[in-house]
């Protein structure tokens, strides 16, 4: 009964294209924001911000960069990773060899060398489309990952190849606590959502979706598919690079190259699958879902009296939940969570009538 | 029938000639445009009538020929060209974006008068927030012009057949078109659908001074709306003129009808 639109009335086009015309939606998500900003980091404890909550919103944002491309311009990519290891080295380097320059920057020009990269493997999508594609940004995953290992002047020829991620301080302040990364990344997260929301709810947007959905049609509409397309590239890098920088500096400190495995790739892209194609809320529902979904299941299975379980059973169970989800959302749902979200909203504004 | 005057030749084809392999889809076709006219294409299947719109706005390109488009001879057309010069079209088998709303899809056919770069967009702040809302403005006069206000934000590919027609021909109209090129505009839709999809054509070119070509089946669409009518069989341009001249033409009946007393070296 609370959630209705009964007399709210739009009178201008500017308040009809508004992320949330509803007011109750309005008033929900500012105060989830009011939660995520004020009242997680008060109550929160270390390991809910450092396990929990800060990989949520890292890989809510590659989940972002990957539905860019892949949900809303609808090019298949594989090498996520790849980029999201593009931008951590990149800031790493930016930081290492111009000590000067203040984190945000490095940070930034992370995610644009990450860009730069997305562009020259989406040059392939001129030609090429669907799953072909997809094998053209496995060489991207596998190249770029095999250039990090070999030239050990990425790494600042540490021997084992793992760099450590510097200490972040701006204007004298450092952060050091779960804490300050914790709101580093939900303040990135939140700017970079906004970005993506307005990108893909203006031209730009129905642009991509245009050359998705038809490509003939697009470009008979005057659409320039090329251009179009390696934009979704260097957008979505971008954000998957940015991810890369957060998960270096902000989550796991040291890291290898090994680490933005193909692996990782495959896992952002059911973050998307799982989270909703061509949805913002579907990327933090999906990467949330499978970051969330191990760790629910290790407290489940060790809550269980479960001493005749053997060895491994839990990660095998894991594995074959995966495998069992990915196949019953490709099935039931595809449009994801969001779209079960979305479900629940029109159930919601007519509950508790039937009709 | 129509108070507004026809004008000089906006678009001519000369001697195009199209084949895909063996097939010869077009066989030296000439034909010309005028402004504001209502141009009708007609033929049995297989004639050559889609290729040939496909080949004015730049999907296919012809092996022989030239167009002629506001006074520049061209060996071919190039979709994006073809758009920034004011051609808009629908397609036989509609192609909508099946993803997007029926307003998105409209706004769709304003994206090249927008200016606004993806950066201003991303910050949806200013010149991009005001681009945004005028060019809705625009496509929101199309969509009470097809009437089709309750569905502006139904994702189009739940909307039945005649209902993505309409969408379609306003995602064309939403690029304010000089020449619109209609493919088979009311196939496969009932008599009431077939109404209302004819007011609209001659709204639009009456009102606008659109200039249309349209590819159609129902002959008397074709002869109440049309100016001038082209008749297509196997590739070859076997009649040319105003509706009633066409429709005499023993020529036209034998292709339509399969007169068996059609004269020779037309099989």
């Amino acid at each position: 009964m609370l959630y209705r639109e009964a007399g709210q009335f739009k009178s201008s086009y500017a308040d009809d294209q508004r992320i949330f015309p509803l007011r109750q939606d309005r008033h929900a998500f500012w105060a989830l924001l009011a939660a995520a900003y004020v009242g997680v980091p008060l109550l929160a404890n270390d390991y809910w911000l450092q396990a929990i909550l800060t990989p949520v919103l890292i890989f809510s944002l590659a989940a972002l960069g990957l539905n860019i491309l892949t949900g809303y311009a609808g090019q298949l990519s594989l090498g996520s990773a790849a980029f999201m290891a593009v931008g951590a080295f990149a800031a790493y380097n930016f930081m290492l060899r111009l000590p000067w320059m203040p984190f945000p920057l490095a940070f930034v020009l992370g995610g644009v060398t990450a860009a730069l990269a997305g562009l020259l493997f989406g040059l392939p999508s001129f030609r090429i489309k669907g799953y072909y594609l997809a094998v053209a940004t496995l060489a991207a995953q596998f190249f770029i990952i095999w250039v990090l290992t070999k030239f050990p002047w990425f790494s600042n020829y540490s021997s084992s190849g793992v760099i450590t991620a510097q200490v972040l301080s701006l204007a004298g302040y450092k952060f050091l606590t779960p804490v300050s990364k914790y709101l580093l990344v939900l303040i990135c997260v939140s700017l970079f959502a906004l970005a993506a929301k307005n990108m893909t709810r203006c031209a730009i947007g129905r642009a991509w979706m245009a050359v998705r959905d038809m490509d003939v049609a697009a470009s008979v509409v005057g659409i320039r598919l090329m251009p179009v397309k390696l934009l979704a590239f260097a957008v979505s890098s971008f954000y998957c690079g940015l991810a890369g920088v957060l998960y270096a500096y902000c989550y796991i400190g040291t890291v290898e190259p090994e680490a933005f495995s193909l692996d990782l790739s495959f896992r952002i892209l059911f973050m998307v699958i799982v989270g909703g194609m061509g949805s913002i809320l579907g990327s933090f529902l999906g990467a949330a879902f499978i970051v969330l979904l191990p760790i629910g299941l290790d407290h489940i299975l060790s809550a269980l009296p479960g001493a005749w379980l053997p060895a491994g059973f839990g990660s095998n169970l894991q594995l074959m939940l995966f495998g069992g989800l990915i196949i019953f959302f490709l099935i039931v749902e595809p449009q994801g969570l969001a779209r079960l979200w979305q479900i629940a909203k029109e159930k919601l504004r007519l509950w508790p009538f039937p009709h | 029938m129509a108070a507004r005057a026809i004008g000089p030749v906006m678009l001519e084809l000369r001697n195009i000639a199209l084949s895909f392999g063996g097939v010869q889809a077009l066989r030296g076709i000439s034909f010309d445009v005028r402004q504001h006219e209502i141009r009708a294409i007609i033929g049995p299947n297989g004639a050559g009538k889609s290729s040939l719109l496909n080949v004015i706005n730049g999907v296919y390109v012809p092996q022989q020929g030239e167009i002629v488009f506001q006074g520049r001879v061209r060996r071919r057309m190039d979709r994006h060209e073809a758009a920034r010069q004011g051609m808009a079209r629908t397609f036989q088998n509609i192609a909508l974006f099946k993803g997007m709303s029926v307003l998105d899809n409209i706004m769709t056919g304003r994206l090249l008068k927008m200016r606004c770069n993806f950066l201003q967009q991303a910050l949806y702040w200013g010149a991009a927030q005001r681009e945004e809302i005028a060019h809705r403005a625009r496509a929101e006069e199309i969509i009470e012009f097809l009437e089709i206000e309750h569905l502006r934000k139904t994702p189009v590919g739940r909307l039945p057949y005649g209902l993505q027609k309409r969408v379609e021909l306003g995602r064309a109209l939403a690029a304010e078109p000089c020449l619109l090129l209609l493919d088979e505009p009311m196939a496969g839709m009932n008599v009431e659908e077939k109404q209302d999809m004819c007011r609209y054509i001659l709204d639009v070119n009456q009102e606008l001074g659109t200039t249309v070509v349209l590819i159609e089946h129902d002959m008397g669409v074709v002869m109440d709306l049309s100016d001038r009518v082209l008749v297509l069989d196997y590739g070859r341009k076997i009649g040319d003129g105003r509706p009633a001249e066409v429709r005499a033409d023993p020529l036209v009946v034998a292709a339509y009808l399969g007169n068996p007393s059609m004269p020779e070296g037309h099989a």
